[in-house]
């Protein structure tokens, strides 16, 4: 279980402190898959960096019991000079696990073949997408953290990637951050929809998409409306 | 379809059960080889560099210190003085240049859940400390090879020396780089005040050669007490040191207890970047 109590998070800005986030009371029950809403710059990202424990709370507090991913197919901690192979090293390392049956999953998931062995630095985004994607899944988590990330790769490489998810980890926490109703219709259960630093619960994804769009001002005018549009 | 699932799982609640020491030791080991890997490579060339950069130092003023002997007369042991000079000057100068702005360079890792700003601090540290440690042990086995050198006459004394000026280094590091996530400018002035405090910490002088005045004056800098300690252990009655330990000691505590709470901050404010 993760519980967010009354969880607040400022940033600085020329313009002063600007809170973000503002007493946030959440809970994520094991196994849950939760989606998450809302306009640019609204507190999705941060919510995920706090839970995963990259950021500290401004104020309030986070309890985990459940072991949480970083954030799923995150390039950011690549280091370019490294290769491939040293990366996914590098994660064994800190998470004390072996190296050479996750090495061989990687191998056989990513399909990057020789390039395993050249520095991350020279592949293309899409190469470095696979990469992190595959080491996402050698290490077994609670909680999943979804960032946009679905939008990476072809489309063979999409599905394997939907299927060594939401096949292979369906007992499994998660929480996705997505603009695509494609996405997170049908995978979720639950969903939050950030508005002004608060946080809105629906349980059914027209009514969470129907009030998204209209804070977006592209509004349906019914619910039946959207469905219908949407098919 | 990759479907070797069960192998490639870590066993659930592990990453949470053990305990943090664990956890530590196996972050800081991570990023020890990772930051060995980037900043030597792989191939043997960069890891040379390590060695070339001091012997170099240490060949130039012994050169010039022989070239000159007519003027000053000194029959110090020149080779072993410009290397321990030199080399400590290393150990205790390069700690903090690598901790600063450390944090905004591994921003990334902190993703991780068991890796925290402070473990890249000590890693970082502690490969200064091996980066060193290993060229003095190299050239000192180098020189006194070539029968330029003599071994020290207290290698505890030495040892205890070396251990006061990397403990120096790392309490200086973990302040430096917490103050440079605050405040830019401290980044942007330390290798101006390094420049500064460098012919003044003892690398190409001993404290005995300074007028009474200004060595009561110098002796304030910690570097220059533990360096006198170190060379009164290689040298022994050669030369008449001037140091004192206890205010190193000192020194070392409160430079650490201030680094631990700088760098503990940035960890706590590595948000607000």
């Amino acid at each position: 279980m993760i519980r967010l109590t009354n969880v607040c998070k400022d940033y600085q800005t020329k313009a002063g402190p600007r809170r973000v986030l503002d007493r946030i009371n959440l809970t994520i029950h094991p196994g849950q898959r939760v989606g998450i809403l809302g306009r640019n710059g609204a507190g999705k990202s941060t919510l995920v960096r706090l839970i995963s424990g990259a950021e500290q709370p401004t104020l309030g507090t986070i309890e985990r019991n459940m072991s949480v991913s970083w954030p799923l197919a995150f390039t950011g901690g690549f280091h370019g000079a490294l290769t491939g192979a040293d990366n996914v090293r590098f994660i064994c390392r800190i998470y004390g696990v072996d190296f050479e049956p996750r090495f061989e999953f990687v191998k056989d998931f990513s399909q990057l073949g020789i390039y395993l062995d050249e520095p991350v630095g020279n592949y293309s985004s899409g190469m470095r997408a696979r990469l992190a994607f595959a080491i996402s899944m050698t290490i077994d988590f609670d909680c999943y953290l979804l960032d946009e990330v679905m939008a990476v790769g072809d489309e063979t490489f999409r599905e394997r990637c939907k299927y060594e998810l939401f096949e292979k980890r369906k007992d499994k926490a998660m929480l996705i951050v997505s603009h695509s109703h494609r996405y997170l219709r049908g995978t979720c259960e639950r969903f939050l929809l950030f508005r002004e630093g608060q946080v809105e619960e629906y349980d059914d994804f027209d009514d969470v998409y129907f009030q998204y769009k209209e804070m977006l001002g592209e509004a349906f005018e019914s619910k039946e409306q959207m469905v219908a549009a949407m098919q | 379809m990759p479907n070797n699932e069960p192998a490639t799982a870590a066993p659930v609640g592990r990453l949470l059960r053990d305990n943090s020491w664990t956890i530590n030791r196996r972050v800081i080991g991570a990023l020890l080889i990772r930051e060995m890997l980037t900043r030597y490579g792989r191939n043997n060339i960069g890891f040379l560099w390590l060695f070339a950069e001091p012997m170099l130092f240490t060949l130039v003023l012994t050169a010039f210190w022989t070239a000159t002997r007519s003027i000053h007369g000194s029959s110090i042991p020149i080779v072993a003085f410009a290397l321990t000079g030199y080399l400590s000057l290393l150990l205790w100068r390069n700690m903090p240049n690598r901790c600063i702005n450390a944090l905004q360079a591994n921003m990334s890792l902190l993703y991780h859940r068991q890796v925290t700003i402070t473990d890249i601090y000590y890693a970082r540290i502690i490969l200064e400390m091996m980066a060193a440690t290993t060229a003095l042990i190299v050239l000192f086995i180098a020189f006194f090879a070539l029968e330029w050198m003599n071994p020290p006459e207290d290698v505890l004394q030495v040892l205890g020396g070396w251990f006061l000026l990397a403990w120096f280094g790392a309490g200086l590091a973990l302040t430096i780089g917490g103050l440079s996530e605050k405040w830019d400018v401290v980044g942007k002035l330390w290798p101006s005040v390094s420049f500064i405090l460098l012919p003044i910490s003892g690398v190409a002088f001993l404290a005995d050669a300074l007028p009474p005045k200004v060595r009561d004056v110098m002796l304030w800098l910690p570097m220059l007490n533990a360096l006198e300690f170190l060379r009164e252990g290689w040298f022994g009655s050669a030369i008449k040191a001037h140091y004192s330990i206890p205010y190193v000691l000192l020194f070392n505590a409160l430079l650490t207890f201030i680094g631990f709470s700088l760098s503990r901050q940035v960890g706590l404010d590595s948000s607000q970047a």
